[in-house]
């Protein structure tokens, strides 16, 4: 799940991380007065949207840029009413771009030097590791290929945590001075704590700044946090925005159903994750493209099945279904009554390709070919990737 | 002969009387797992299906029955706390089926078993199981036939799709260890294919990986040195966009790192043959033991 960078001000407030004042506005008269109660003329409104690249972004009306600085609250109303209600498209966001519903306006600091800092979950070593560079405000992946030896990494012990020794050890090699140490030392463990207090998988502090008067800070943030621990934060899930995800995937996970969208033309339902995933990789395999990832899980009901169909079918790109359950556990006999009473209530446009393996499949193959309705039943993997493909190439 | 389980194994339940802990227990008694007693904290006393005693803690549970393996079916905000009670408890393998639990917990617990004797299989995984001996998790037992090929993976219905490729070519299995799909897990696929290697009776080895971390190029810089038993792969993943999770809260590509190209050009720079196609996964392993 990814956070807007006001809310991640909000978390950084919250553990005490040294962060410039700001707040969040939906209107331009709300920005006027987050303005006012910032109290200075040196001023920075920034639009609120998930992807990066936001400063180098262009807006649909032709205004450019969604990031400006300003020099007094008209100007912060006025860019604020440029960038609400408009459409932002970024590096990132794609043609299409995103919509922008919300500003940040806060104040902007003069930075004296920038720095990366990143905490991330590393599971080769199984525990936290600390990634840091003087290279801030530009990608750390750019930095780790041309210049590797300015990336300094320090692991965490996965019981004790962030040492304050390790804090200053890092602070040091950053190459903070003598009086800079103790702030950047205890930015560095609020940080760390928020990192394990909220169950992040990453955080990405870029750029970590000292500004002209000493102050150390964190300036702009990333976000992951593990979708696992989510049920104990609902304070982090509240901060979701769906107007920032793909609305299959919105209409997905109402139904509990893990689908991811993607570009092809061939939807496909499997049960299983690395069945999924290798359905997909079978469906390119035999020269085809799959629409989306979708597990439906091991013990999927009639109920979700009829859901999974449905937001199959709202994608217009798809021209072919493929289904692939290998059933265990879950018997096919069962599995085909499931798809045949759900493919009966949806209607299905595209033809759709079915595929068991498993417990009962004869009777389920039976079940499937009896019900008089046009699904194409595959024995094997590759039966069945090959149809798929020779289906949606001849609806295309 | 087999790895980690086999007819002597000894198996506890933990939450043995939540639905899918009851539903797998059930299925486990049925293929001939022998099954000695489950944990529900507060049901301590009751019987199981008439048969199987049920203890309030693991420690009981080991004390009275001496069981040696456990199957964890405990929900994820609790199940690091099970899987640390049965380590405490003595039991030598823990099996924890739960999908879900924070990688927090799981950081946390993976630290806390370093120095006991205790291994963990999973979590999020379909467990492990030795045919016609025993089965500890939720894989449908009949695909399985006993034999001498080793499997090892990160995934449930791909690995049911490799195992059903060779029992209907005619080659059985010594064991199959599902180590699951969370990014932090007990057992790798190193530690699996060590165990594989080092086994007498198992002859050939199919590693099954998917996108995200590194754990099959390990496995494979360590193969390369070390195993000489005939192995295939397959990675699933090949399509998945990059930064997002596939499922599988491990299988995430992320910085460019953790690629299925990448993962199949170290798996084959290492001499193992790796499947293109998931339909081709025991025919590729089959080839390499006819010293194709």
């Amino acid at each position: 799940m990814n956070i807007h960078e006001f809310q991640a001000k909000q978390l950084f407030e919250k553990f005490g991380v040294a962060t410039p004042k700001g707040f969040s506005a939906t209107t331009a008269a709300e920005a006027r007065e987050a303005a006012q109660r910032l109290g200075t003329n040196n001023l920075v409104v920034k639009a609120q949207i998930h992807a990066g690249g936001r400063g180098k972004g262009t807006f649909k009306s032709g205004f450019k840029g969604g990031v400006h600085l300003a020099d007094s609250v008209e100007k912060v109303e006025e860019l604020a009413g440029k960038m609400l209600g408009e459409t932002l498209v970024t590096h990132q966001t794609g043609p299409a771009g995103k919509v922008v519903n919300t500003v940040l306006v806060a104040e902007s600091v003069e930075i004296e030097k920038e720095f990366y800092f990143a905490i991330l979950m590393d599971r080769a070593i199984a525990s936290p590791l600390i990634i840091a560079s003087t290279e801030g405000g530009v990608e750390i992946e750019k930095v780790a290929e041309e210049s590797p030896h300015k990336i300094l990494r320090e692991p965490i012990h996965p019981t004790l945590g962030l040492q304050a020794y390790q804090a200053r050890k890092i602070a040091k090699q950053l190459g903070f001075t003598s009086a800079q140490m103790p702030k950047a030392a205890k930015l560095f463990l609020s940080i760390y704590k928020l990192f394990i207090e909220c169950d992040c998988s990453l955080v990405e502090v870029n750029p970590l700044v000292v500004t002209k008067s000493g102050d150390v800070q964190a300036l702009d943030a990333k976000f992951n946090f593990d979708d696992n621990a989510l049920f104990r934060h609902p304070d982090i899930v509240a901060f979701r925005d769906v107007s920032e995800e793909d609305p299959r995937e919105v209409e997905a996970s109402k139904s509990n159903l893990n689908y991811i969208g993607l570009d092809g033309n061939i939807a496909c339902l499997v049960n299983g994750a690395g069945l999924a995933m290798a359905t997909m990789d079978i469906i390119k395999y035999h020269g085809g493209e799959p629409a989306n990832f979708l597990d439906v899980g091991g013990g999927a009901t009639e109920e979700q099945v009829t859901e999974a169909f449905k937001i199959l079918i709202a994608d217009e790109n798809v021209k072919a279904i493929l289904v692939n359950i290998f059933g265990g556990i879950m018997r096919c006999d069962i599995i085909a009554q499931g798809i045949i009473n759900a493919v009966k209530a949806v209607s299905l446009p595209v033809p759709l390709v079915v595929r068991l393996e498993g417990t009962n499949v004869d009777l389920g193959k039976k079940l499937l070919a009896e019900s008089g309705l046009p699904i194409e039943t595959a024995t094997g993997l590759t039966e069945a990737a090959t149809l798929a493909v020779a289906a949606a190439k001849k609806a295309a | 002969m087999s790895v980690l389980v086999d007819k002597n194994t000894r198996l506890l339940v933990q939450g043995i009387t939540g639905s899918a802990g009851a539903f797998h227990a059930r299925g486990c008694l049925e293929y001939g797992t022998n099954v000695v007693a489950g944990v529900t904290p507060g049901k301590g006393g009751m019987m199981f299906d008439d048969k199987i005693p049920v203890f309030d803690t693991a420690h009981e549970a080991r004390h009275e029955t001496g069981c040696n393996a456990t199957m964890i079916f405990v929900p994820a905000p609790f199940a690091a706390d099970a899987i640390l009670e049965a380590a405490d408890a003595g039991i030598e393998l823990v099996v924890c089926i739960t999908e879900g639990i924070p990688v927090v917990d799981m950081m946390r617990v993976k630290a806390a078993l370093a120095d006991k004797p205790c291994r963990l299989i999973g979590p999020n995984c379909p467990g492990i199981i030795t045919p016609g001996q025993c089965k500890i998790g939720i894989m449908p037992g009949y695909i399985h036939k006993p034999g001498t090929v080793g499997v090892i993976s990160r995934s449930g219905t791909l690995t049911y799709e490799a195992v059903w490729q060779l029992t209907s070519r005619g080659y059985g299995q010594s064991t199959c260890i599902g180590i699951g799909g969370d990014p932090i897990n007990g057992t790798s696929h190193l530690d699996a294919l060590k165990l594989f290697n080092d086994d007498p009776d198992t002859e050939a080895i199919i590693l099954i990986g998917e996108i995200g971390g590194t754990a099959e190029e390990e496995a494979a810089a360590w193969a390369q040195a070390n195993c000489s038993k005939p192995m295939a792969a397959f990675i699933a993943g090949a399509t998945a966009p990059p930064g997002r999770r596939m499922g599988h809260a491990g299988a995430i590509v992320s910085g460019g790192k953790g690629t299925a190209s990448g993962k199949i050009e170290a798996l084959r720079n290492a001499g193992i043959a790796v499947a293109e196609s998931p339909a081709d996964m025991a025919e590729t392993l089959i080839a390499r033991m006819k010293g194709n």
